[in-house]
This record gives structure tokens, C-alpha cells and sequence, in this order.
């Protein structure tokens, strides 16, 4: 399975973000990564858990606005112009990228990179194609 | 149905009251025998009440005479409410309704000639003359306050200035070269002018100002005292309602103390809100308005939700026309944002058609400045969301834009999670508004 991303809406309001972290807390849940994007406005918390079902179901009884999404994780040298080559790929297959974010892993030597195209249906085989395979939730999580 | 434009304007402002009243009564009895004939929704109306036209024999028997409310007229949206075949019509303003669809107030040339008298009368009051030169500053359009002012300062014989409302630099820039003596707009963009002139450099208090004609807002004793110290003028309420006509039911004389009703062509009741029942003048309650020679859209006991009372005693100008107290609010939720007319109801109509957005939202008016600012909170469920902030983006982009097409004035949209507008027991709180008026 393509690993899932939650996505929660955050109001532009003292304590919302602590809200959200504490029920990733009270799910028992593992955050292995965290991805803020906001404007004046609002903002969107991204996370990666280790139990999304766990993680979803605390959000929703506590009232949050939150989607599942299916990203593209793939496995990046940990090492300078890692990721460089990663993109180089991705320009020449003509994927758009409508955001990314990395994280290092528990291996020495291994990062994670996570992107969200507009159709996972076309940028996997096209990554595959081109030698950077997508991974999968468990190992992602085995990293 | 027309008025004689031989005689003054102001004939009718000092007549008898015994003979006012006679006028009053015949108007009266023809007007209803008119809407009986000719609009089927006032004959059903009567027919439900057991009131026939020969039953209205004298304005005391106004009160056996049905309802009018504003939900009526969007039942009949958009011509149902019409005396008149459309070919008769010649004018048709709207104004906001309580959902998504507008007010509309249809008229025949009669019916705008009388209210350019009315509203020239409210300019006469105040001192103007043929040889003034009055600056509409009133918003031109499906709005009354523009037109309405603008042929009243032409019945008048004044120069009129067209100004209609924003580019204010160009307002003060007009009023100071043309030598503008009258000034029609809204309060709080009276005071907006007053400050933009002064940024510019301009002594206000040189210009020739003399009189200004203030409404279509709430605004209070405290603001009129601000405006005639940062303007040269006096100011003066005018009191109006697209339903009726549009400014210059009512205004203001020299005495600023109560607006003259134009009672020879708009009859005011006051009732109480909840029973319906007359009040006697001096009594505070609901204003209701009857139009005496108003055959477009013929107008019956109109229930106007402002509150107010009739004066009881004569004024000294020597008028003989009644008066109403300043406005006192509202026995609904509307909002009169800018001189716009807002109600929440509106604003819940468009949210209940977007998928994913809680019918939640809570209503912030605030004034920064002398601008009112309205910020709506809305709630977005699941449904709505994604994890794309620029279609989030363009989802509020979209809200504001419907909200202002609807609602004619805009908003700021707020977007926020699900329960964080407080919900209380009963009626939901709707409003916040901050403004200090
Ligand atoms: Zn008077």
C-alpha cells in the first residue's frame, strides 16, 4: 500500500496545533514526520503515523477536519545531490509536483523523500521506470 | 394619483390636520379599491381577513387592513406584488431580501414623481434651494439612495452633482471647485469624506457646505455632533425604505429633532411587534408604512421592522406633518452594513449550497476607521477539505465572491474547524458586531 498521508485543517488560532499533536499522543501513535503549510489565514498540518486508522479515529472524535491521502515515498541516498537526481526524474517524465517534504531514518545513510503528485497512477510507474520505485507503508516503516 | 406640481412643494406639510386627514382618507380608499381590483395577492389577503374595500372608509379604519411583510414580497418575486401592467412600470430598484433572491420595488412615473417631491421636500427642510448645488454621494444603482436623491435635487430645481459613492479624492476635489452647498451620502462616509479631504490638504470648514442629508445606516446624536465639527454643515437624518420608495419618507427640518413624515403620501403606524395592536403616538414599537398614492406596487400596512415612535407634539417649524423619533434598531437580525442592508439569512441561503461547508458561520461587523469591515467565520467539514492549501484557497476565494454577489457588500471569509463557533442552547448567536454606534 502507497504510504498515507493525514491531513489536518488548522484554524489560525492559539492551541490549535497542540490539539492536534495531543490526539496523535492520545492514539498512541508514532509521528514520523510533520509538514506545516500555512497562510494568513489557515493552515494544513501534514503527518505520517505509524497507525493511521488509530490516528484518524482519535481526530474525528475530537471534532477535526482531516483527509487521507496516498503519497509517493521513495528511498533517497543520504547523501549530497540525493535528491537533486530524484528531481531530475521527475522534470524529465513531466511530473508535477504539488508538494514534498523529507525526512532522515533510523538507517544510516537513508532519507525518505514523500511527494504528493496530482495522479499517483501515472508518477509511480513513470518513477519505477526511471529506477526509483515507490515504497511501500511498511517499508517506509521498516526504515 | 400625481400631486399638482403647481403648488409648492411643501403644500402639504402645513395643512390643517383636519384636512390632511381628509386627504389622507380619500387616498387611502382609492388605493385599497386599486389593490383589491388589480393585485391578486392583496384581494386574497382581504378576502382572508373579511375586509372589503368599501370597509375603508377613513384612515381610522387602516387598522382592519392586513399585514404586509417582507416575506411577501419574495412570495411574489419578482412582479407579483404589481397595480400595474408592466408597460405602466418605468423604474425597477431592488433592494436585499432575507435569502437569495432581492426586494423588488417597481414604479410607474407617478409614483417616482412622488417621491422626488417627498425627498425634495426633505432637501427644502434643510434650507436648499434652486440655487443650491447638492452632491449625491449615495451609491447609484439597484440601491435607492443615488436616484432617489438625485431626481429630488432636480424636482428641486438644484444643480445636482452625481458624485455617487467611493473615489472619494474626486468627492472633495468636486465639492470644493463646484462649490457643493448640500451633501447627500451615509453617515459614516460623510465622515469618511471629512477625513480624506483633510489628509489631502483641504480645509473642510472652507468649503461651502451648508447642509447634509444622512441615512440608509444606523447612525446616532454623537456622530451628528463628530460630522458638523469635521464639516461645515448641519446634518440631518432622512429616513427611507425601497419598499416604500427610497430616502426622503421622512427627514429632518431645522429643528434636528425628529423627521417629518410625508404623511399626505406614506401614513406611519406604530404597533407593537409582537401583538400587531396600534400604539398611540409617543409609544415605541414597529414602524408601519401605508402608501397613499402608490398604484406601481401598490404598499398596504407595510411592516417596515424599524423601530421607532411618533412624536406626539407639534413642531416648531410650524409643519403640521408628524414626526419620527431618530431610528431606535431593528426588530429582526438585519445588518446594515456600509448602507447596505445585510440578514444573516442571506448568508446561510448561500452556505447550505456549498458541499463540505457547515451551515455554521458567525458574522464579525467592526468599523475601522469610518469603514465597516464584516468577517465571516465559516466552518469546513471534511467534505470540503483537501490537503492543497491553494484549493482551500480558491474555496474561500469562491465563498467570498458568492457571499458578494448575493449580498452586495463584501466580506472577508474566515475559514475555521467544525465547533469552533460557540453553539448556545436556543438561538444560535449569529452576529457579532463591534461596531460602537
Ligand atoms: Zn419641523
Amino acid at each position: 500500500m502507497n504510504v498515507r498521508q493525514i491531513s489536518v485543517f488548522l484554524e489560525n488560532r492559539a492551541g490549535r496545533l497542540a490539539s492536534i499533536l495531543q490526539c496523535v499522543t492520545e492514539a498512541q501513535c508514532n509521528l514520523r514526520a510533520m509538514s506545516l503549510s500555512d497562510t494568513s489565514d489557515f493552515g494544513i498540518v501534514r503527518l505520517l503515523v505509524d497507525d493511521v486508522d488509530r490516528c484518524t479515529a482519535t481526530l474525528r472524535d475530537r471534532g477535526h477536519t482531516f483527509n487521507v491521502t496516498e503519497m509517493v515515498a521513495l528511498e533517497m541516498p543520504d547523501r549530497p545531490g540525493g535528491l537533486n537526481r530524484i528531481l531530475d526524474a521527475i522534470t524529465a517524465a513531466g511530473l508535477n509536483v504539488e508538494y514534498m517534504y523529507a525526512f532522515a531514518t533510523r538507517t544510516p545513510g537513508k532519507a525518505v523523500v514523500i511527494f504528493r503528485f496530482e495522479d499517483n497512477a501515472v508518477a509511480i510507474p513513470a518513477l519505477t521506470a526511471a529506477g526509483y520505485p515507490a515504497l511501500t507503508e511498511e517499508q517506509v516503516r521498516a526504515l | 394619483m400625481t400631486t399638482p406640481t403647481s403648488k409648492p412643494l411643501s403644500w402639504a406639510e402645513t395643512l390643517p390636520r383636519a384636512e390632511l386627514r381628509a386627504l389622507q382618507s380619500e387616498r387611502l380608499r382609492a388605493v385599497v379599491r386599486h389593490a383589491y381590483d388589480h393585485v391578486p395577492f392583496y384581494r386574497r389577503r382581504m378576502d382572508e381577513a373579511g375586509v372589503r374595500p368599501d370597509d375603508i372608509r377613513d384612515i381610522a379604519d387602516l387598522a382592519k387592513l392586513p399585514f404586509t411583510v417582507k416575506k411577501d414580497f419574495r412570495d411574489q418575486y419578482p412582479f407579483g406584488m404589481l397595480g400595474t401592467p408592466l408597460r405602466d412600470i418605468v423604474r425597477i430598484h431592488a433592494s436585499s431580501g432575507t435569502t437569495g433572491k432581492p426586494t423588488v420595488a417597481a414604479s410607474t412615473q407617478a409614483d417616482l414623481d412622488v417621491w422626488a417631491e417627498c425627498a425634495a421636500r426633505a432637501l427644502e427642510r434643510a434650507g436648499s434651494t434652486p440655487e443650491s448645488i447638492v452632491q449625491v454621494s449615495y451609491g447609484y444603482g439597484l440601491f435607492t439612495g443615488g436616484l432617489g436623491m438625485h431626481y429630488a435635487a432636480e424636482r428641486l430645481g438644484a444643480a445636482v452633482v452625481p458624485a455617487s459613492a467611493g473615489n472619494t479624492e474626486k468627492q472633495v476635489m468636486l465639492m470644493k471647485d463646484f462649490g457643493v452647498t448640500t451633501l447627500c451620502c451615509t453617515p459614516s462616509y460623510a465622515l469618511q469624506i471629512a477625513e480624506v479631504g483633510a489628509a489631502m490638504g483641504v480645509d473642510m470648514h472652507s468649503l461651502k457646505l451648508r447642509a447634509g442629508h444622512f441615512g440608509a445606516e444606523p447612525w446616532t446624536e454623537a456622530m451628528r455632533k463628530h460630522i458638523e465639527e469635521v464639516l461645515p454643515l448641519k446634518a440631518y437624518d432622512i429616513y427611507g425604505l425601497s419598499e416604500v420608495a427610497g430616502p426622503g419618507v421622512a427627514g429632518e427640518c431645522t429643528q434636528q429633532s425628529g423627521l417629518h413624515f410625508c404623511e399626505d403620501h406614506f401614513y406611519p403606524e406604530i404597533i407593537d411587534p409582537e401583538t400587531g395592536a396600534p400604539l398611540p403616538d409617543g409609544e415605541k414599537g414597529e414602524l408601519v408604512v401605508t402608501c397613499l398614492s402608490k398604484y406601481g406596487q401598490p404598499l398596504l400596512r407595510y411592516r417596515t421592522r424599524d423601530i421607532t415612535c411618533i412624536l406626539p407634539d407639534a413642531c416648531p417649524c410650524g409643519r403640521t406633518t408628524r414626526r419620527i423619533a431618530r431610528l431606535m434598531g431593528r426588530t429582526d437580525d438585519m445588518l446594515i452594513i456600509r448602507g447596505v442592508n445585510v440578514f444573516p439569512s442571506q448568508i446561510e441561503d448561500v452556505l447550505v449550497r456549498v458541499k463540505g461547508v457547515l451551515p455554521q458561520y458567525l458574522i464579525t461587523v467592526d468599523r475601522q476607521g469610518n469603514l465597516d469591515t464584516m468577517e465571516i467565520q465559516i466552518e469546513i467539514g471534511n467534505d470540503a477539505f483537501t490537503d492543497k492549501i491553494k484549493t482551500l484557497e480558491a474555496l474561500r476565494a469562491d465563498l467570498q465572491h458568492r457571499l458578494k454577489t448575493v449580498l452586495n457588500v463584501g466580506a472577508k471569509v474566515k475559514l475555521c474547524e467544525p465547533g469552533s463557533i460557540e453553539r448556545t442552547l436556543g438561538k444560535a448567536v449569529r452576529v457579532r458586531d463591534l461596531r460602537k454606534i
